[in-house]
């Protein structure tokens, strides 16, 4: 019988989530990794069993592990993350140049077509490939060196590389985002770089409509039409039809068009959801109120998803790697919070709850479909 | 043979269980223990010094006989009881994160 497997990274390690097509009961696996930070954890799409995590610590640094099991047993690979080159300066927090230095890995990104072959985005933003499982590690330099890198800031939680997405009719073209340097785009598999943020408008930088220095949180895309993108901005939820050559705003009347997470229906390219964060100062949700915004046509026109969610006293985030969609026949959507809870609807949003209350605060959900 | 006592994190991720014991060829100095304690558990790189400077990272110490080594050099002798393997290497992670 097919089911569902949602991997959870959180603060202190990471869980493994398993159900059947009902999505009624679930088995809890974890924590793995006890006690280390688990920013990612992601499935091939080409062998659901071969898995990759970004294992990190203040202490002992980064770790990437591998599991070709579905997430029962796990080995380390490679945790070698070289810039190419001189890596030069971009800019701190001051605007005074600062040395690129590798913190951590945020994002695993294994490819469509190859268990073998995987991305990393990571802190300071830079992006990483991988052709040998994991084991050895080579950044796409053309991203950092295309031109604007010395002109990249970091965002209040680190200069990250936190969204690639493949496009599946494309092999050549991949999107990235990072906070808070905005967009990019390649059409030659990671050789040359252009910045996609044109359309966006972001009122607290210098200049407002700037080719780099937007605070793009996360970017989605539907796997039938890759042209169109959306985008949680800092401020903002956009979309562009053409490869992000151009955005639109299409906040509507969502409560507050901040937030982190943004994610796109399994079934309808057309339906879209987000969580409303009050504010860049107050990360909950707006009254207290923990609500799915839900639009059924790609954005402007939004409604709030409250079955099964908590409507009052409710002051958790949902951090921008933390929401997913399965593609069963009734669409499953999935957020974790930084409460601990991971909420499920099995019935694209219109009924939630929750598969687990009391996990370490959640930095990331990814599901898998299984045949 | 030389005798290293590693945090309990890092003994998890090499999926070993207790005291490692190392034959260190050459003089027994901070850098060619850590070498050989990489060379037997190669997903350690990186965990202890960092990859490119080598430099031991922030939040580690390393002690023995009672004293602090952290701000040795990485190329200084360890103390003979070390080395005899009366003492062991201790690989400390800083109580830290409150």
């Amino acid at each position: 019988m097919s089911g569902v497997r949602v991997l959870v990274g959180t603060r202190k390690g990471a869980f493994v989530l398993s159900s059947d097509g009902k999505r009624e009961k679930w088995d809890i696996s974890g924590p793995h990794f006890a006690g280390w930070e688990i920013y990612h954890v992601k499935g091939s799409p080409a062998d659901p069993n071969r898995l990759y995590a970004s294992q990190c610590s203040g202490w002992f640094g980064q770790m990437i592990q591998r599991s070709n099991d579905g997430g029962k047993t796990w080995e380390p690979v490679g945790n070698k993350f070289i810039y190419d080159g001189v890596p030069g300066t971009h800019q701190w927090y001051d605007g005074k140049p600062h040395p690129w230095e590798f913190k951590r890995v945020w994002h695993v990104e294994p490819s469509l077509t190859d268990p073998d072959t995987v991305y990393a985005g990571i802190e300071d933003a830079a992006l990483f490939r991988s052709k040998d499982g994991g084991q050895n590690w080579e950044e796409l330099s053309g991203l950092r060196k295309h031109g604007s890198g010395p002109r990249w800031q970091p965002g209040a939680g680190g200069m990250c590389l936190h969204s690639i997405i493949q496009d599946p009719k494309n092999p050549g073209r991949l999107f990235i985002a990072i906070s808070a340097a905005g967009a990019f785009r390649t059409d030659d598999g990671g050789e040359t770089w252009q910045p996609i943020n044109k359309g966006l408008k972001s009122l607290y930088i210098p200049d407002p409509e700037a080719e780099v220095g937007h605070c793009v949180h996360h970017l989605a895309m539907h796997q039938a039409r890759p042209g169109v993108l959306f985008m949680q901005k800092h401020w903002d939820v956009m979309r562009s039809d053409n490869g992000g050559d151009l955005w639109r705003e299409v906040s509507g009347n969502l409560p507050t068009d901040f937030g982190f997470v943004i994610d796109v229906h399994a079934h309808d390219p057309e339906t879209i959801y987000v969580v409303p964060i009050k504010s860049d100062s107050e990360h909950y949700p707006p009254d207290g109120k923990l609500r799915v915004y839900r639009s059924q046509t790609g954005g402007n026109e939004w409604e709030a998803l409250t079955r099964g969610l908590p409507q009052s006293d409710c002051y958790v985030n949902v951090l921008r790697d933390a929401m997913a969609v399965d593609s069963m026949d009734s669409c499953g959507v999935y957020f974790g919070t930084t409460g601990g809870q991971v909420y499920a609807s099995a019935d694209a949003g219109d009924n939630w709850k929750p598969i687990v209350r009391d996990l370490p605060a959640v930095l990331s959900v990814e599901v898998q479909t299984l045949a | 043979m030389i005798r290293v006592v590693m945090p309990a994190h890092l003994r998890t991720l090499a999926s070993f269980h207790g005291e490692v014991q190392l034959e260190v060829p050459g003089a027994a100095t901070l850098r060619s223990v850590l070498d050989a304690l990489e060379a037997r558990f190669p997903m350690l790189p990186g965990t202890i010094r960092e990859h490119v400077t080598q430099e031991r990272r922030p939040f580690l110490r390393f002690f023995a006989c009672g004293e602090d080594l952290s701000h040795d050099s990485m190329d200084a002798p360890l103390p003979d009881a070390v080395v005899s393997g009366a003492e062991p290497l201790l690989i400390i992670g800083a109580i830290a994160g409150g």
